[in-house]
């Protein structure tokens, strides 16, 4: 075969040599492209594998760890909790409205092909400043992108995170959460949950496959090679690998899907993501051990005279694999006609371990199934030492030599600190009914559980600046702060689903950066005993050569059992505001972490939410102590007085970000009882004010640092975003 | 009290009614596919929100051709029980014929879900008659065609017959651009038909009618509806 064509898949000539020895011959032009794109990055892992098995994946609520399509942990009272995180950058670098729009769409059917019904999109963003038009550009696409594709399957946003940041810059990250509900048993009551969960296994032999949903066209041929490649000044050429999202047949997919669970006659389910039909039915059948024959010319078609090659390859959205028991795929073809969609049998599950595409009866591929899905080449790629930059802490970019009141207004309306309503107010958050604590209120959502007493909280978060500097401490302040966000709002964190966006894993200092960020999102996931359900590695995250910051993004679910919650927002005036933790002249543009005070204040935190005494909690995260009280303030709609005795720098005490503190508010009446747990914990806790009046004031000993209008500060951290955005 | 909730392909707020038709209306809920071709059962018919048949022609446009349409005039004309169009529902209304206007796209091209506030316009309608006069209620919208638009005449006939249900208005209860979200004239944000069975209204009520979503200003709707039946 021409070396051009094989180079033109990104494959490797030892790669191809492994085909090769796979099959006793060479392969044809199709079997080629199945295996250049299930042996890409994207799809195989071949870079990142060694590294994820470390993780913690096993815990007394976990009902499925990674290897399928979306993790599942039971939260109690037959329920239990799918979900996944999932990146499409590359694409929305591209073309950001259907790049994010298809992203949402894709991480929706990984989690109802699980049996559930998604209740819950959460999504974390990164983009270059907004000083950039072409980033306004790409921010305004993106979030346009998962508003239109999220709101029409009326499935709530909930939360989610953006920051801005020149290494983004040509390199945008999209990383979309969803998260479902399934029953473990059966309802009593006529009930939108479903109650069966289904695996991606291509199960018994002679089962009919049936294809359903959207019809096949050109879009997204070889989008996942396209997501394994360093993206430069030609990248807007590869639009036309972009995929195109119809949420309104995605909806209708769902409850066509969930609807064909109930007849029990479903064996085994699948979406056809990246690479399509290709990697549904080959990870299908090496699951189960299986093979599968099918005939393409029974494919619908949305083009005519597509080639093998392009059926094969097709990423076109809102199609699924489904295996039935035989003789029931009537059961598929009534449902799917009554909501208005394809369903067709185009082939069967077999005992040879093979994976044969036939069209019109003449076998146009046929390879081991399991070679496809299993027996890419793992690598080990080489790694350079460890190094632990040195950069300047966020703060510093902001002019020192301000006034403390004028350069905390000016951090509260930096784009990555102010207000997000711009963005979630285009999310549907409310759909459902279940939203509890809605966005932009507290660190993480709550959503009820109907038909229980319990709540779940959701939270996005990750920190690439930190990861820069070091990469093992960012990743587990990654983890430490995710479950942080989920204390604050009364809910004990139980599981973690990742994605991880890093730069070309064949550069040595890329790859050492993401072996010890794993190594440090390992670790915290250990230590809070949260373990990984779920996840994806986007690698190649650069542009022109330059990689982005390492940004691991955790998604993680809490559990709020029967208990109170709470948000960040003060609530009556007399009220004490506590910290939990201690303030530290920070210095490094990447704070230290000592894990035993984190989870003494967690804990803390969590009892003092759960008995009911925090009235309000919040950490102090990206613009430290300061913005942390005014955000409490702006939410709380009402104004405090901070006073502490610090021997530390006013830069390092208002705008540090050392970690493991929380913010709580309390009546006074409860200090007694507040004391008594933290001192069983060994938690620090100092009362550092009090709540009431209009404005904010913070000192320092005899020093007053900040004193500003409410309004002022709510201005300045509300109008930032909006303004920029409208201009 | 039997309460029928239509579905549509792409209607996403079916269930969020169903549930509170069960426990605000406290009525035997069913759902009506839009093949279905009668209503004539039920005390209630609800129109929710979402995007029937993707609103990629516009809003309600397509799914105003349902057999269930059809069914839905009769049941209108006919007297038989209340209406209420809900976001998408009232966008399917308003193209239905059932209730006069259009719904375009919001004046800042976007789509917004937020809590706004609404003035009680009229209280004597089967739909508010558990409001006070120019009460305020907090209830959220979540659409990107909200902007209610009609011809002079119309606007004038609505005012005339006090048609004009609720208005977006501030915490006070002023009505003034400021505290219009979408553009709507004259901030219109629900209205009724002259019967006075059908309203149509932006707002989702049915999202704040339950303490654990943080409001309940939605109960006044559906009590209203539920007072006026049993009578």
């Amino acid at each position: 075969m021409d070396p051009k064509i094989i180079e033109q898949h990104g494959l490797t000539k030892e790669e191809f040599n492994r085909i090769k020895g796979i099959l006793g011959r060479e392969p044809n032009l199709v079997e080629l492209g199945m295996y250049s794109v299930l042996w890409s990055e994207h799809c195989s892992y071949k870079s990142s594998r060694i590294y994820l098995k470390n993780f913690l994946t096993k815990g007394k609520r976990i009902l499925q760890g990674p290897g399928e399509n979306a993790g599942i942990i039971d939260i109690g009272d037959g329920f239990a909790i799918a979900m996944k995180i999932e990146s499409h950058n590359h694409p929305s670098a591209v073309e950001p409205f259907q790049g994010a729009a298809t992203g949402v769409g894709g991480i929706v059917r990984d989690v109802f092909t699980m049996g559930a019904r998604p209740i819950a999109s959460l999504n974390s963003l990164r983009f270059g400043p907004l000083s950039d038009p072409h980033n306004r550009f790409l921010f305004d696409g993106v979030v346009a992108g998962i508003s239109s594709y999220g709101n029409c399957l009326g499935l709530p946003t909930v939360a989610g995170e953006v920051y801005f940041d020149d290494c983004y810059t040509g390199n945008c990250l999209v990383n979309a959460m969803c998260v479902g509900l399934v029953r473990l048993s059966e309802a009593e009551v006529k009930s939108e949950i479903p109650s069966i969960i289904v695996k991606a296994k291509a199960e018994g032999v002679g089962n009919p496959v049936l294809y359903v949903g959207s019809s096949t066209g050109r879009d997204g041929i070889h989008g996942a090679t396209f997501a394994s490649v360093e993206l430069d000044e030609n990248s807007v050429e590869k639009r036309s690998n972009v995929q195109v999202g119809d949420p309104f047949t995605e909806k209708l997919l769902i409850e066509a899907c969930l609807e064909l669970l109930k007849t029990g006659n479903v064996v085994g389910m699948q979406d056809m993501g990246a690479a399509g039909l290709t990697s549904s039915l080959s990870e299908m059948a090496s699951r189960a051990g299986t093979g599968a024959e099918i005939d393409i010319a029974l494919v619908p078609q949305r083009e005519e005279k597509m080639t093998p090659y392009e059926i094969m390859l097709s990423e076109s959205q809102e199609r699924m694999v489904v295996v039935m028991k035989k003789g029931t795929e009537d059961d598929a073809f009534r449902i799917f006609k009554k909501w208005g969609l394809n369903a067709v049998a185009m082939g069967r599950i077999t005992d040879d371990g093979f994976f044969r595409v036939k069209e019109n009866g003449k076998t146009v591929a046929e390879v081991p199934a399991k070679s496809l899905a299993d027996d890419a080449p793992l690598y080990e790629r080489p790694v350079s030492a460890p190094v632990v930059r040195d950069i300047e802490p966020y703060y510093k970019k902001f002019k020192s030599g301000k006034s403390c009141n004028s350069i905390l207004l000016d951090v509260l309306s930096d784009p990555n600190i102010a207000n997000k309503s711009w963005v979630y107010e285009q999310y549907d958050h409310m759909v459902q009914t279940n939203t509890s604590v809605l966005p932009g209120k507290a660190d993480a959502a709550v959503l009820r559980i109907k038909y229980s007493h319990k709540k779940i909280a959701l939270t996005t978060d990750g920190n690439g600046r930190y990861c820069y500097v070091d990469p093992y401490v960012g990743g587990l302040i990654s983890v430490c702060e995710a479950a942080r966000n989920l204390v604050c709002v009364g809910a004990e964190p139980l599981a973690v689903t990742d994605c991880l966006n890093f730069g070309n894993p064949e550069k040595p200092a890329v790859m050492s950066q993401f072996k010890e960020c794993v190594r440090g999102l390992s670790d915290g996931c250990r230590h809070l005993n949260t373990p990984v359900v779920s996840g994806n590695v986007s690698f190649y995250n650069e542009n022109n050569g330059v990689a982005i910051y390492p940004t691991p993004v955790i998604g993680m679910l809490g559990l709020i059992d029967n208990t109170p919650h709470c948000d960040m927002g003060f609530k009556s005036k007399g009220d004490l505001i506590v910290l939990l933790g201690v303030n530290k002249d920070e210095k490094s543009a990447c704070p230290e972490l000592d894990i035993e005070l984190e989870k003494s204040v967690q804990k803390t935190c969590l009892e003092a939410v759960r008995s009911g005494i925090a009235k309000s909690a919040h950490d102090t995260a990206e613009g430290g102590l300061s913005v942390a009280i005014a955000e409490c303030c702006i939410t709380g709609g009402i104004g405090a007085k901070i006073s502490v005795n610090e021997k530390i720098s006013n830069m390092g005490l208002l705008f540090g970000e050392t970690q493991s503190r929380i913010i709580i508010s309390i009546d006074p009446n409860d200090v007694f009882a507040l004391n008594d747990m933290a001192k069983k914990n060994n938690t620090p806790v100092s009362i550092i004010g009090k709540i009431g009046g209009s404005s904010l004031s913070i000192k320092n000993g005899k020093k007053k640092l900040v004193d500003l209008k409410m309004a002022t500060v709510s201005e300045a951290y509300n109008g930032s975003i909006n303004s920029v955005m409208r201009a | 009290m039997k309460a029928g909730v239509i579905v549509f392909p792409g209607s996403n707020c079916d269930w969020d009614c169903y549930h509170t038709a069960k426990t605000s209306l406290r009525a035997k809920t069913e759902f009506v596919w839009h093949e279905d071709e009668s209503l004539n059962s039920f005390d209630v018919v609800i129109v929710p929100g979402g995007f029937s048949y993707g609103d990629y022609l516009r809003s309600g446009a397509i799914a105003r051709f349902s057999p269930v349409m059809n069914a839905l005039v009769d049941y209108v004309n006919k007297d038989k029980g209340l209406v209420i169009g809900i976001c998408n529902g009232f966008q399917i209304l308003t193209e239905a014929g059932l209730l006069p206007g259009a719904l375009q796209k919001n004046k800042h091209l976007k789509f917004l879900c937020k809590n706004v506030r609404l003035r009680v316009e009229n209280t004597k309608t089967p739909f508010t008659n558990k409001c006070q006069s120019g009460q305020v209620l907090e209830i959220p919208i979540a659409h990107f065609d909200g902007n209610y638009t009609a011809d002079k005449e119309t606007i004038e006939k609505l005012n005339k017959n006090k048609q004009v249900i609720f208005r977006y208005c501030s915490k006070t209860g002023s009505v003034s651009s400021s505290s219009n979200p979408n553009g709507s004239i004259e901030n219109i944000a629900g209205i009724c038909n002259e019967a006075r069975n059908v309203l149509g209204m932006m707002p989702h009520p049915e999202r704040v009618a339950d303490p654990v979503l943080g409001g309940e200003d939605g109960e006044y709707i559906f009590s209203s509806m539920a007072g006026y039946l049993k009578k």
